[in-house]
């Protein structure tokens, strides 16, 4: 296993290079231009110098050598000077993003919490209901509450979130006054009025985001326990007089879990891209709306950066969720 | 008894106080939501206008405009006039005196090398300063004294109020930014965000691209103002998702740019928490008419350039038919409301440059009829026009914008009734406006025969705006298509008036010959089509007192004087 781990990991490094790569040529490609944010009442001479103060006009290969140089030795750099209180980074230039010209690392660090907290407890929340839903779904198997569940999670599934989020804001908002419409980020939770508060500003994008998580486990989970429900070792267990709730919930529950702890494993790196439909119809402001903010501003540093990390992530949970199978399934083995 | 006597006194006197005698910070937080969220406060380094309007609560030029665009002195004692002898006889030199006694909000005293510092750190080479079009004409800036700043223009400068004046040209702190100039402009984010200034507020807390936190500044000049002890000014979202945080919700007190649709306008304002307020600057919607060839069958760099008129559209006739089988009230009930008005100017304010004329406002789709026929271009069985075999067929394209691609079906549908074959085009903003020389989307590369966009002109004075259709400003290759006469119009006589504008002092003359090249781009030839007036339109809840829109600078430019109304 190990081997494999170290295999798999060295394997990485190529693979993300070339990641970075065509990264970046997509959105050097992409159409538009940083240009279109500058009003028309800017004449064209200032125009040119804006630009060329971003280093937006070097060729495309300078700036991917540079961009390389700055995500692989000037920001890891800054960081073990902030941690360490080192000056090793000292008058390097970090990566900069074009619409704010502040560093970009600094801006992912500020906007991680929210991202984290909403979009994170709204995962957590969505595998806590999925799970015991498809459970008892598989169990009673075309039952009134199976039927509900596949109903639910089929609406869950194909209404988008920003139809969701937009009627939740109507009813709870606009309608009954529950819940704030806007999200406040500079809100800290220092007491029980405001922990209240913002369990009462994360309850709308939470449901949204929940309902979306939930439906897709619930469904996984409900068909991985159908496959294992009709195996030879479950009438083997039922027919040795264990009781119900020992067959499905220790026999059958462990073997299905198997490719769902995958699933909710890939999915983990979704946490960290944020929501970007339901950050922007909240105004939470995480890394979703940060991503989407730079793709319409044509920040390039901010946008190759971001995609990036949402690339060696993906790669990362991809290798952990390959060794969590191997661990959980004993036939799996990778040496 | 004594004790609920004296009770309901305090509770009384906590009830009137507020309205008795205005104090700093009497009146806790007011909340403001901009759908562009906030990159940064130094209106130096980002010409967006949420930046530069957010920097304004913070950083504050020497003089500001009013809502009627005259100049209001912010900073400095007077406004310069020849009269007071703050501006030479020759009008190469304005004098600001600044106001004894002025501090930043660290409390240290505000001084002409201020003024001097912000001059230079915009003009630095490589600075990057997006409002470098200000201190353009400046041979130098000095200061006499502590107190008195000298700008020497390298010629006569008839409008001056450019240098200072606005939010886009605000005062920084020297001793804060003196680290800052050139290619260090960008590295100071520390300043760039939480910058020490002059106005009503200062920061407390900056989120990129989120939130900004703000504190009434103990040291600004008015001791009563801002009445409020803190502002938040939080970002993201649509226009619609602002204007109901503020209609509908009440959440928020104020919504910067809440353009929706008149019917979404009629809804929310039915709410009853807040109302719409709308103003008119310069900003105009128009077609813009191709004077030259855009034809796919010419070779790549002749294309929409002066080598080739338009087949169609350089006969004035077809020009003028176009224009006058549009409809442009049902286009503001459309796409505007309130916030729109139907015009037929390039200029439409401030009212000293306004062209009476409104010639286009009626429609006249017989008469365009007539005149194309008259023009050569007949129809044919199926109705549609043609001349010398060439079917009459225009391809029109604007951005990616719900109200623009209403307009664009609307207009398609007039243009059809003529008898004229309508192509749409909608191209992504951020290539129609990104200017790439290697797109042949962008509007300056007009590879169409009409186009429609919005522009508007950066304070009250026409002239730069005006002296954008000379013949040498035209894009083409030679220049890396980056002109600003997107028409290639070209008239010798307009250029001599432009020249005779810059040479012009006097204001009444300068008015009338501005109207006049408004007047030769607009109903002499047809060049640009304007078709609606667009007014700002922001919300206000009904409990947030003292809001005046301005269009002529910061739209918070009097945030100091909002109140609770309780």
């Amino acid at each position: 296993m190990l081997t494999f781990t170290i295999r798999r990991l060295l394997l990485a490094i190529p693979t993300l290079l070339f990641i970075s790569l065509v990264i970046f040529l997509l959105v050097d490609f992409a159409p538009g231009s940083p240009m279109s944010q500058i009003p028309l009442t800017v004449p064209p001479e200032v125009r040119l110098r804006i630009i060329e103060a971003m280093g937006a006009n070097e060729p495309i290969f300078v700036r991917y050598l540079l961009w390389l140089k700055q995500f692989f030795w000037v920001e890891p750099l800054v960081m073990i000077d902030g941690i360490f209180g080192t000056t090793w980074s000292e008058g390097m230039q970090r990566i900069v993003s074009w619409q704010s010209r502040s560093p970009v690392m600094d801006i992912i660090a500020e906007r991680m919490p929210q991202t984290l907290t909403v979009v994170g407890s709204a995962y957590v929340i969505g595998v806590l209901i999925a799970v015991p839903i498809g459970i008892y779904s598989a169990y009673r198997q075309y039952s009134w509450f199976d039927q509900i569940g596949t109903f639910i999670a089929m609406i869950g599934f194909s209404v988008p979130t920003f139809f969701t989020g937009v009627v939740l804001i109507l009813v709870f908002s606009v309608n009954l006054g529950w819940f704030p419409s806007i999200y406040n980020t500079s809100l800290r939770v220092t007491d029980w009025d405001s922990f209240l508060q913002q369990v009462r500003q994360m309850a709308m994008p939470v449901a949204v985001l929940a309902l979306y998580n939930a439906s897709q486990i619930s469904r996984y989970m409900r068909s991985s326990m159908l496959d294992n429900l009709a195996q030879d070792y479950v009438r083997t267990a039922r027919a040795k007089g264990m009781s119900e709730r020992v067959v499905v919930l220790k026999h059958v529950l462990r073997n299905s879990l198997i490719p769902v702890v995958t699933v909710i494993a890939l999915g983990i790196p979704t946490i960290f891209g944020g929501a970007i439909i339901t950050e922007q119809v909240f105004k939470v402001n995480g890394l979703g709306a940060l991503l989407i903010n730079a793709i319409q501003g044509s920040d390039l540093p901010m946008v190759q950066t971001l995609t990036f990390i949402f690339a060696v992530l993906i790669v990362l949970f991809n290798l952990i969720a390959d060794v969590l199978y191997g661990m959980l399934d004993p036939r799996i083995r990778y040496d | 008894m004594k004790l609920k006597t004296a009770l309901l006194g305090a509770a009384a006197t906590l009830a009137f106080a507020p309205a008795a005698f205005a104090e700093r910070g009497a009146d806790g937080n007011v909340n403001v939501l901009y759908s562009q969220a906030v990159s940064i406060m130094n209106a130096y380094l980002s010409s967006g206008t949420k930046d530069v309007e957010v920097g304004s609560l913070v950083l504050e030029p020497l003089a500001g405009f009013d809502q009627d665009g005259n100049v209001i002195p912010r900073l400095v004692t007077e406004i310069p006039s020849v009269e007071n002898g703050g501006i030479s006889e020759d009008l190469t030199t304005i004098t600001w005196k600044l106001t004894p006694g002025l501090l930043w909000s660290d409390g240290t005293p505000v001084t002409a090398a201020d003024a001097v510092f912000s001059y230079e750190y915009c003009t630095h080479p490589e600075g990057g300063c997006a409002q470098a079009a200000r201190y353009e004409g400046i041979e130098k800036v000095e200061a006499l004294d502590d107190l008195t700043v000298k700008i020497t223009w390298t010629g006569p400068k008839p409008n001056p109020f450019t240098a200072f004046v606005g939010a886009t040209s605000p005062i920084l702190q020297a001793a804060q930014f003196a680290n800052c100039l050139g290619t260090a402009a960008p590295t100071c984010t520390e300043q760039n965000f939480r910058p020490i200034g002059t106005g009503p507020f200062m920061v407390t807390d900056f989120k990129v691209n989120d939130v900004v936190e703000l504190a009434a500044n103990p040291n600004y000049r008015d001791p009563a103002k801002p009445a409020f002890a803190t502002m938040t000014v939080k970002g993201g979202g649509d226009a619609a998702g602002a204007a109901r945080a503020v209609m509908e919700t009440g959440e928020f007190d104020y919504a910067w740019n809440t353009q929706i649709n008149p019917e979404l306008q009629a809804q929310m304002e039915a709410g009853g928490q807040g109302k719409f307020v709308s103003a008119f600057g310069t900003l105009v919607e128009r077609i813009e008419m191709n004077m030259t060839d855009p034809s796919p069958d010419l070779p790549e760099g002749e294309r929409s350039t002066a080598m080739h008129p338009h087949p169609m559209l350089s006969d004035i006739r077809v020009r003028k038919a176009l224009s006058m089988a549009i409809d442009r009230s049902l286009l503001v009930e459309v796409g505007y409301g309130n916030a729109g008005r139907p015009t037929c100017n390039l200029v439409p304010a401030p009212a000293q440059f306004a062209s009476p004329n409104t010639d286009c406002i009626a429609q006249d789709m017989e008469g365009a009829k007539a005149l194309l026929d008259e023009a050569g271009w007949v129809a044919g069985a199926d109705g549609m026009r043609a001349k010398d075999g060439v079917p009459m067929k225009l391809l029109y394209q604007t951005s990616v914008n719900p109200v623009r691609q209403d307009f664009q079906a609307l207009i398609k549908g007039w243009w059809n009734e003529l008898g004229v074959e309508v192509e749409l085009k909608s191209v992504d903003g951020g290539v129609f406006f990104g200017g790439d020389p290697g797109s042949p989307d962008t509007f300056q590369k007009f590879y169409a025969d009409v186009e429609m966009y919005a522009n508007n002109f950066d304070g009250t004075d026409p002239e730069p705006y005006l002296a954008q259709y000379l013949c040498d400003k035209a894009p083409s290759p030679a220049n890396g298509w980056q002109g600003e006469n997107i028409n290639r119009y070209c008239d010798p006589a307009y250029d001599a008036l432009v020249a005779e504008l810059a040479s012009t002092r006097e204001p009444e003359k300068r008015s009338e010959i501005a109207i006049r090249l408004n007047e030769m781009l607009t109903k002499d030839s047809y060049v640009i089509v304007p078709l609606v007036d667009r007014g700002r339109l922001s919300a206000h809840s009904n409990t947030l007192g003292g809001v005046v829109l301005n269009t002529w600078d910061s739209e918070l430019w009097n945030a100091s004087d909002w109140f609770r109304i309780k």
